[in-house]
């Protein structure tokens, strides 16, 4: 059971508080209208399958009700930050991290 | 003769308090801290189950976690516990105890005839026995089960009672060894709240069957102090009887306590396993070793036994198992069996050490007792069927690879063998990690560390008692220094501890027979499991060159012990095998849980009522009081119907339906989801959510809407109200609810938290209740006085404030059934009163109170579509023809809406909601059944859509159903045919979806 830092709360919280919202830092298309039909799709339905760091969203829902972004390990499951919405990760793929 | 095996003397025991207990309905006697083991061994009881594949008779092999053979049936009736290990159970008086293995009995066994027949079932056995014909899996599976032994699941529920404790820590302890007290202990001095526990009845491990001097003192009265002191300390938790069964993610462990298991049968009182879930914050492993044994010809019979349990049993439980003993051995800790046995008076016939020579401390003193060592020497074979009596020793090369020289036979009864000892890497591996191969202690240790966690003592391959206390020292106080306790400086002094002289281990896994592998007697690897070395050599002949795959062809370490005295064997000797090292073979890892746990711990108090939480309305009392038969709707209890005595479902559900139509009925609508949504931007936040327009719904006025997901199918839908320019009440389907306060906030918090839009869920916080047929306005007219209720006054789809019954209450008239209704909302504390003052004032009318059943009939005769039910999240407005409630010229591309010229929901074949009226009128189509245009194609045959709801109408006179049919509005007239599994084939017309009353009219009057 992951141990999950709510930057909102600002508290070390059981994961049981929260659910799992996807990737993050997807953003919806200004004018969708104007998308061509493979755009609109890559927006809906394709989503990073990393091994190694992700950014992921998540939800507060027996706390604050608050969605915060959280960059993860996907193999090891270590947490490297928990950031608000809006806020960009300290922690990328670019980076070298253990 | 009773306790033959028992001295007179020493041991953990209490000889005062005789214990009578049973196993395989014989009963015995045994003394308090005994364990079922122990006590079976002191009366001589050899056998104590059939194997697995072979039938062949087993004795108790180990002392504790690792056992593969004594595993038992504890227990009767209800709360009876399958796989117990003898070995860890402990003794209480009227025990009863039954092996799980050996069907029909352990004195005759069917299975060792068919066993004997010949190689029956060969390493891959499932899959190259079991494969064909398909059809017969099942009644394999059943003989197998029987035949494997697995014990029996009770059938009734359990009486006793189990919870779960949260605990947090600083640091975590797991092992209760010399390592593991000594780092509680220096952890517990600096501060820290420290968690130890260990799964045997007391703290000790290693130290409760050897002793040495510390600070020159016994090592036993080190012991007591230090567990006295730990259990004195207020910021120390010691947890015996208790195993860490599980290593989770970011420091989670899960640690099963077993709190009156060595009581008795059942809990006099409190809880009988309590789990512990377990965050801390630094976690220490010292969870120890556990040894190996020797794998040689015939390695099973009973009498063969690991050297350590050999100790164990004559030095903590006074049992000597057997009368005279050879041991063989690979290293200087197997001596320690030879010696004690001699100590307490019986004959050791010799010493079997597979070295060329060792000048430890215990072998000098097995000399200096006057046993027999024969160096260079292994014992190759034994023989016995239900117990040993001879053993064979040959010479072997340096290398343990073949036999150089005679082979003698000697007498004896018992074999204790040690091959050396295997890190209990575990836990460890529960985090990910993979266990690391060491030659110079020859076993796995646990691999780099995942999360803050620390490994100590012989986990490490650290067997020397200085070695363990010192290094637990240090890391107790390195651990509480990471958690933020004190700076990592040892405050306490180290004791002073001798270093025993030891000599260097051999890596020996497989004893070289005069035969080679394949022909010589079986030689066991994993006893659990009937996994020979010769099963693993074919393996690796038949391809299966990866440790993972040879482990899952051979199914070696997938019994109840994971394989915790055979997988290092198995492993030397598959990589023997493929020619590799075992570093290059590596080993398969472990999993939770550590030892088998119960279904009790785990549940806790989450059982029966308490499983799911369920939640009532506040008029669930009435509901009760009037015979409501209720259904789950999400955690809700819904009234379904309200049966009159001797009255049928069917019967039940056309009364209330026609009485509804044809008069007035009361629906309890409470559960139905409501949301409040505030704020100057709330309009313009619902024209983005919902497809329909709100910038002109006005107040006072409601409207249907539908919620989308992007990808342009329905998601939930419900009426939203205007209750004030920036304030709107939404519904949502009753189990939709928490789902859609979640999308709109996910939308507002990620994408438009420019917009001010603030959203509660009030579903709790209002009764809903909902009267509804041609006299619904009468008697509400009877209770509702400040509202004007005429019909052009109070149109369909507006709402006003007033009071019913003389309660503050908003009422909606919209209408789920087509007739004329109102939804009374009040606030739930008055619920119940307005409910009844209703029911009082429809009395003249015969105001009958209906359920979710006649609900979804008499919205099912409208056309009125349920999500969820009518649409399964692949369906657009546009195939449900709701294109009504999209409003395509609002400026915001509203969610879903770019969806609609996707290429896959613009295609022309998509599923369309259609009615549907079966031929035969009295026939109602199962709900799913899958729609044909020829019934008498070949199977498979092409299906063209599906029913979602279908019903007998009361007020129609006939069935009625629902379904989503390809091209279906363009098909309307033509017939369809349903062909049931029963092998009935329905005949079916495609119509309009509103059966009754399309215009419209009974909702407006």
């Amino acid at each position: 059971m992951l141990h999950l830092f709510c930057p909102y709360c600002q508290e070390l919280r059981e994961e049981n508080e929260f659910h799992y919202r996807g990737q993050a830092h997807i953003v919806r298309p200004k004018d969708p209208e104007s998308l061509s039909d493979k755009e609109w799709g890559d927006y809906l339905f394709f989503r990073n399958n990393s091994k190694g760091i992700h950014h992921e969203m998540w939800y507060h829902v027996s706390g604050c009700r608050r969605f915060f972004n959280v960059t993860r390990n996907t193999v090891t499951y270590e947490i490297y930050e928990t950031y608000k919405i809006g806020e960009t990760p300290a922690v990328t793929d670019k980076e070298e991290t253990e | 003769m009773s306790q033959q095996n028992r001295l007179a003397q020493g041991g953990r025991i209490d000889r005062n308090r005789v214990l009578n207990f049973s196993f395989a309905g014989q009963t015995y006697k045994g003394y308090e801290g005994d364990t079922l083991a122990s006590a079976l061994l002191a009366n001589g009881v050899d056998v104590v189950g059939r194997s697995f594949k072979y039938s062949r008779a087993r004795g108790i092999t180990g002392h504790g976690s690792e056992e593969p053979n004594g595993v038992v049936q504890l227990g009767t009736g209800d709360s009876t516990v399958p796989n117990v290990r003898a070995t860890q159970q402990e003794l209480y008086s009227g025990l009863v105890s039954n092996p799980v293995a050996g069907w029909p009995s352990l004195q005759f066994d069917l299975m060792s005839y068919l066993g004997k027949a010949g190689a029956m079932m060969p390493p891959g056995f499932y899959y190259k026995t079991f494969m064909y014909p398909q059809k017969l899996w099942m009644t394999y599976e059943h003989f197998i089960r029987k035949a494997a032994g697995l014990g029996k699941a009770p059938t009734a529920p359990d009486p006793d009672t189990y919870d779960k404790f949260n605990q947090h820590c600083d640091v975590m302890v797991v092992g209760g060894g010399p390592a593991g007290l000594s780092a509680a202990y220096a952890a517990a001095k600096t501060g820290a709240r420290v968690i130890i526990a260990d799964e045997q009845s007391e703290m000790g491990g290693h130290l409760l069957t050897f002793e040495q001097t510390i600070n020159g003192q016994s090592s036993s009265l080190w012991l007591a102090e230090m567990v006295a002191e730990l259990n004195a300390m207020s910021n120390v938790k010691v947890l015996p009887k208790t195993t860490v069964m599980g290593y989770f993610d970011h420091n989670f462990l899960v640690a099963i306590e077993r709190r009156t298991d060595h009581l008795g049968e059942r809990a006099v009182s409190g809880t009988r396993q309590r789990s512990h879930r377990i965050r801390a914050k630094q976690v220490i492993l010292a969870a120890g070793a556990q040894e190996r044994p020797l794998v040689f010809a015939n390695n099973d019979v009973p009498g063969v036994m690991l050297a350590s349990s050999v100790t164990t049993y004559i030095k903590r439980y006074a049992v000597v198992p057997g009368h005279n003993l050879i041991v063989s051995t690979a290293n200087d800790s197997g001596y320690l069996a030879a010696i004690e046995w001699s100590k307490a008076g019986r004959n050791v016939v010799g010493i079997a050490d597979s070295r060329p020579h060792s000048d430890g401390a215990l072998v000098a003193e097995a000399k200096a007792l006057g046993i027999d060592v024969w160096f260079g020497h292994g014992v190759m074979e034994v023989k016995g069927g239900r117990r040993v009596y001879s053993a064979s020793v040959a010479a072997i090369s340096a290398e343990g690879d073949r036999i150089i020289g005679d082979v003698k036979t000697y007498d004896c009864d018992t074999v204790a063998t040690s091959g050396g000892w295997s890190p209990v890497v575990h836990l460890s591996c529960h985090t990910g990690s993979r266990p690391v191969w060491r030659d110079d202690i020859i076993g796995f240790v646990p691999g780099k560390a995942l999360q803050a966690q620390h490994c100590v003592g012989s986990i490490m391959g650290d067997h020397q008692l200085a070695d363990c206390v010192h290094g637990g020292l240090e890391t107790g106080s390195k651990a509480a220094a990471q958690a933020g306790f004190g700076d990592g400086e040892l405050l306490m002094t180290k004791p002073d501890i001798e270093r025993l002289a030891e000599g260097k281990a051999q890596a020996l896994f497989l004893v070289p027979h005069k035969k080679n592998v394949s022909r010589a007697p079986k030689q066991f690897v994993d006893l659990q499991n009937d996994v020979t070395a010769a099963g693993i050599e074919l393996a690796t002949r038949e391809g299966f060159e990866s440790i993972e795959h040879v482990k899952r062809y051979t199914a070696m370490g997938f019994g109840t012990d994971q394989g915790k005295l055979g997988n290092v064997n198995g492993m030397a000797i598959a990589a023997r095998s493929l020619g590799k090292s075992i570093e290059e073979t590596g080993t398969t890892i472990f999993r939770p849980s550590y030892t088998p746990s119960t279904f009790g711990a785990l549940a806790g108090r989450d059982a029966d009522t308490l499983f799911d939480p369920e939640r009532y309305t506040a008029i669930h009392q009435w509901h009760i009081d009037n015979g409501a038969v209720f259904e789950d709707v999400g955690q809700w209890k819904r009234p379904w119907y309200y049966p009159q005595p001797g009255e049928s479902l069917s019967e039940a559900l056309n009364r209330e339906c026609l009485a509804t139509r044809n008069s007035v009925g009361i629906l309890d609508a409470s559960t139905l989801g409501k949301i409040d949504i505030q704020g100057k931007d709330a309009r313009e936040f619902l024209n983005r959510v919902y497809t329909n327009a709100w910038s002109k719904l006005a107040i006072g006025k409601c409207r249907y809407g539908l919620m989308l997901k992007e990808d342009g199918m329905i998601m939930d839908d419900g009426v939203t109200s205007c209750l004030a320019d920036d304030h709107f009440i939404v519904t949502t389907t009753t189990g939709g609810a928490a789902a859609v306060l979640e999308w709109l906030e996910l939308w507002h918090q990620t994408e438009w938290p420019e917009l001010e839009v603030y959203m509660s869920s009030v579903t709790d916080h209002w009764s809903t209740m909902t009267i509804s047929g041609p006299n619904a306005r009468k008697v509400l007219a009877k209770v509702c006085h400040d509202i004007d209720l005429d019909k052009e006054a109070f149109k369909f789809m507006e709402w006003r404030n007033g009071s019913v019954a003389g309660v503050t209450a908003r009422v909606f008239r919209i209408s789920f059934t087509g007739e004329l209704s109102y939804e009374i909302n009040v606030s739930a504390n008055d619920g119940l009163f307005v409910w009844e003052a209703l029911i009082e004032a429809g009395k003249e009318f015969s105001i009958t109170p209906y359920g979710t059943e006649a609900m979804h009939v008499l919205r099912a005769e409208k056309g009125f579509i349920i999500v969820g039910q009518d649409t399964d999240g692949s369906v657009t407005p546009y195939d449900m023809d709701m294109g009504w409630c999209v409003g395509k010229n609002k400026a915001f591309s509203f969610i879903g809406k770019r969806s609609f010229d996707r290429p896959d929901t613009q295609k022309a074949d998509r599923k369309q909601f259609v009615g549907l009226k079966t031929k035969n009128s009295d026939e109602v189509l199962p709900e799913g059944a899958q729609a044909v245009w020829d019934p008498k194609q070949a199977i498979p045959m092409t299906m063209v859509g599906h029913v979602t709801s279908s019903y007998y109408s009361a007020v129609l006179g006939r069935s009625i159903a629902l379904a989503v049919i390809k091209e279906g509005h363009k098909h309307k007239g033509e017939t369809l045919y349903f062909p049931l599994a029963d092998g009935r084939v329905i005949e079916a017309v495609i119509c309009d979806y509103v059966f009754y009353d399309p215009e419209g009219e009974r909702q407006n009057v």
